[in-house]
């Protein structure tokens, strides 16, 4: 039986995590960090979950406890947003190279300076070569949904990474919906038990965590987390194949929302599928052939699957909230280009950057998007292909 | 030294095989060797508390010397040794090696 709640995006993370009941959560209390924390931390103080919670000087001792605790054998979850992140990033490579699967809803928020709290992606797409697994949401419900799966795809022994569950700040995080929640009974026969593969705790067969690993394995250790990367994919698949079973709400790496016959295709992330969403419906309804390709994994990136979708469109615009600085376009820009090489497609392409520190999308945007994207078919690449939406020139 | 494949090994770089730090002889970092004079020793055990590397040899509870195969000569020993003149003293290698 499904629960009918209205909650905000970070309420809604909160209330997956109540569900999901972690051994430990280690947090910094204050900003950045949210109100998904705000709001576990009192599930913590009413006792409705037996997690213990540790409270740390910052987001690197975050991320160095949650490490401490899933080395130990736990369930360790933790929660950041924007510069908390950036302040976890040496954690961050650890927390995947120990192969520990460590589940983290991130709100996704600019990195100053200038100093600014709203959303865009930099800082989850700095990270996007950490070795985690990325799932963007579009919605409260998403959240919900993909932090109950995210247990389940970094706990899979052919896995064994961490994954970030990332919403966008404020559209997301502080925007109240109604979403579908499982009773918690469900939800924790859902998530199961945690049998770690190693744990620190465990003296009848002890091991060591994180020693000097130089020339001779280091390397072997890398190709290892790209084993686990490439296990990926089809756990992804099978979580959100049997989470649909559960719940009638099914999963996969992408969306292809009304691409089949699409001449004019969008690629977006995040909150920003939905705004696409409701302008690809009134342009369908113009008759105009337009869709929309939600990439929901960015990591691990699906360039045959991404290639496969985007097969017959004439004219791709790839939506990017975050810029990389010196690069060809932004980090979606770049994986979409790279997917297309090789696979016999000379469809143009444009980047449009947008919605950075919170300036905001409108359907009017996602519209002139398609109107300039119509031009296209049957030319090469524009010159002008990286464009900024919403900005004063 | 037959190096294992990528295959082969535990992931995360987990050691399965605990105290296999023994196998692993550091003793050729050293620049300062520990030399132990049993005549000046009490037995006070300081030196064994205190080594980082398990270095000082005991048996049935009374120093007996000192494990150069692991020994790194860092002088926590002879730094910690209470008696006048110092039951352990530090040498450079290259004058107590011929």
């Amino acid at each position: 039986m499904a629960r009918r709640l209205t909650l905000t995006g970070n309420d809604a993370g909160a209330e997956a995590m109540r569900q999901i009941d972690p051994d430990v959560v280690a947090a910094f209390p204050i900003t950045p960090q949210t109100e998904l924390m705000h709001k576990f931390a009192e599930h913590v103080a009413d006792g409705d979950v037996k997690a213990e919670f540790v409270l740390v000087e910052s987001e690197h001792s975050a991320m160095s406890a949650t490490v401490g605790a899933a080395a130990a054998g736990a369930r360790a979850m933790t929660a950041t947003s924007a510069n908390g992140l950036a302040l976890m990033w040496e954690i961050v490579y650890i927390a995947a190279s120990y192969r520990l699967p460590i589940v983290m809803p991130v709100i996704n928020r600019a990195l100053s300076g200038p100093i600014n709290i709203h959303c865009d992606h930099s800082d989850t797409m700095g990270c996007r070569d950490s070795g985690w697994i990325q799932l963007y949401s579009e919605g409260a419900q998403e959240v919900y949904d993909n932090l109950l799966q995210a247990v389940r795809i970094a706990e899979d022994p052919d896995v064994l990474l961490p994954v970030m569950v990332t919403f966008d700040g404020f559209i997301i995080s502080h925007t109240a919906e109604v979403l579908d929640a499982l009773e918690d009974a469900e939800a924790r026969k859902w998530v199961g038990e945690y049998l770690p593969k190693y744990s620190l705790l465990n003296t009848e067969d002890p091991v060591t965590f994180g020693p000097l690993d130089l020339q001779d394995y280091y390397f072997e250790h890398k190709r290892q987390q790209v084993e686990g990367m490439r296990a990926a994919p089809d756990v992804i698949r099978r979580v959100g194949r049997e989470y649909g079973e559960l719940t009638g709400r099914p999963y996969d790496l992408l969306e292809r929302y009304r691409t089949d016959d699409a001449d004019l295709v969008i690629i977006a992330l995040g909150s920003t599928c939905g705004t696409a969403k409701t302008v690809v419906d009134w342009m369908r309804d113009e008759g105009k052939k337009v869709g929309l390709l939600k990439i929901r994994a960015f990591r691990p990136f699906q360039e045959k699957e991404v290639a496969e979708s985007l097969k017959g469109a004439q004219a791709i615009g790839v939506l990017d909230r975050s810029i990389s600085f010196g690069a060809p376009g932004g980090p979606v820009h770049k994986e979409i280009r790279a997917a297309l090489y090789g696979a016999d497609c000379d469809t143009p392409i444009v980047n449009y950057i947008y919605g950075l520190g919170g300036r905001d999308i409108s359907t009017d945007h996602i519209r002139t998007v398609f109107e300039e994207l119509e031009k296209l078919p049957g030319s090469p690449t524009p010159e002008d292909n990286i464009r900024f939406i919403g900005l004063r020139e | 030294m037959s190096e294992k494949t990528w295959k082969e090994i535990p992931i995360g770089g987990v050691i399965e095989d605990a105290g296999n730090a023994v196998t692993y002889e550091t003793g050729s970092w050293r620049t300062y060797r520990p030399i132990w004079f049993a005549d000046r020793c009490i037995q006070c055990l300081r030196c064994w508390i205190a080594c980082p590397d398990s270095a000082i040899v005991t048996e049935d509870g009374k120093v007996t010397g000192v494990d150069y195969e692991h020994c790194k000569g860092c002088g926590i020993c002879s730094f910690e040794c209470p008696v006048d003149p110092k039951a352990i003293e530090m040498k450079l290698e290259t004058d107590v090696e011929e």
